[in-house]
C-alpha cells in the first residue's frame, strides 16, 4: 500500500482480469463501441448512396445491387440494430450526464432496455422491411 | 526560462489556472461535448433515416431522385449526415485514442478517421445538393 490511499475507508480493488466478469453495463458499453466502429461503415454507405444516385443511372443500379446482395442485407441489419441501440445509449448517457441513474441495479436495467429495445426495433424494421418487399 | 516568464511569475498562477482546459489531452472539454450534442441531434435523426430507409425499399432511381428532390428530405437527409459524420468522427477519435498508443500509428488512425468523414460528407452533401437541384430546376 502506497500512502496516497492513508486515512480513506477501505476502497474497492480496481478491475483485474482475473477477478472480473462479464455483466450488463460493461457489455452495454463494448456493444456500444462496436455499434459506433459498424455506424462509422454505414455513414459511408449512406454517403455512397447519394453518391450513386447522384452519378448515373448504372451507377445507382450497381450500388442496389450490391447493397440488395445477401452479404449486404447482412450489413444492413447489422446497421439498423445499431442505429437503435445507439439512441438508446445516447438517451441512456443523456441521464448520465444529468448525474441521474447511476445506481447498479437501475444502470443494469436501463442497459438491459437499451439492448431490448434495440433488438425489437430491429425485428419490427425487418418485418416492415419485408412487407414492403425487401427480401 | 523565456521572457515572458518575467512578466508571469509562475508563483502567481494558481493550480487551477494551470490545469484549466490541459488534462491529459491538452484540450477542454469542446470534443465531448460535440459528441454529446451531436448523439442528440442524431437520435430523432437517425430514426427518421430508418423510416425513410423502409420507405425507399424497392425504389428505382428516378423514384429516388424524386424522394430527395422534395426540400424536406434533402434537408433532413443532409443534417442525419453532417450530424452522423460529426459524432463517429469524434467517437471513433475516441476509441482509436484508448487502444493504440504508438504516436506515429495513432496519429496516423486519427487524421485518416477525420479524412474519410469529412471526405464523405463532402462527397454526400454534394450528391444531395445536385440530385435537388437537378430536380428543383426540372432538368430531370
Amino acid at each position: 500500500m502506497t500512502d496516497t490511499s492513508r486515512g480513506l475507508p477501505e476502497r474497492p480493488m480496481s478491475p483485474h482480469l482475473s477477478v472480473w466478469r462479464w455483466h450488463i453495463t460493461m457489455a452495454c458499453s463494448i456493444l456500444h463501441r462496436g455499434c459506433i466502429m459498424g455506424l462509422w461503415v454505414g455513414a459511408v454507405i449512406l454517403a455512397g448512396w447519394v453518391a450513386a444516385l447522384a452519378t448515373s443511372p448504372e451507377a445507382y443500379a450497381g450500388y442496389l445491387a450490391v447493397i440488395g446482395s445477401p452479404i449486404g442485407k447482412l450489413v444492413l441489419l447489422g446497421e439498423t440494430f445499431a442505429v437503435f441501440f445507439n439512441v438508446a445509449y445516447t438517451i441512456r448517457q443523456t441521464f448520465w450526464d444529468a448525474g441521474k441513474g447511476f445506481t447498479p441495479r437501475f444502470a443494469d436495467m436501463t442497459g438491459a432496455m437499451a439492448i431490448a429495445f434495440a433488438v425489437v426495433a430491429t425485428i419490427v424494421t425487418w418485418v416492415i422491411a419485408h412487407a414492403n418487399g425487401a427480401f | 526560462m523565456s521572457k515572458n516568464d518575467l512578466f508571469q511569475p509562475q508563483q502567481f498562477r494558481t493550480p487551477l489556472s494551470r490545469a484549466r482546459g490541459m488534462g491529459s489531452a491538452h484540450h477542454g472539454v469542446s470534443h465531448f461535448i460535440t459528441e454529446r450534442v451531436s448523439g442528440l441531434a442524431l437520435a430523432p435523426l437517425s430514426l427518421w433515416g430508418v423510416f425513410a430507409g423502409l420507405k425507399l425499399i424497392g425504389a428505382d432511381q428516378h423514384t429516388a431522385i424524386a424522394w430527395l428532390g422534395q426540400p424536406l428530405n434533402a434537408v433532413l437527409l443532409a443534417l442525419l449526415l453532417v450530424a452522423a459524420l460529426t459524432h463517429l468522427q469524434n467517437a471513433v477519435q475516441v476509441v482509436i485514442e484508448d487502444y493504440i498508443h504508438r504516436f506515429t500509428t495513432k496519429s496516423f488512425l486519427v487524421i485518416g478517421n477525420l479524412f474519410v468523414c469529412v471526405a464523405a460528407g463532402a462527397v454526400g452533401i454534394f450528391s444531395i445538393l445536385k440530385v435537388a437541384a437537378l430536380t428543383v430546376t426540372g432538368a430531370h
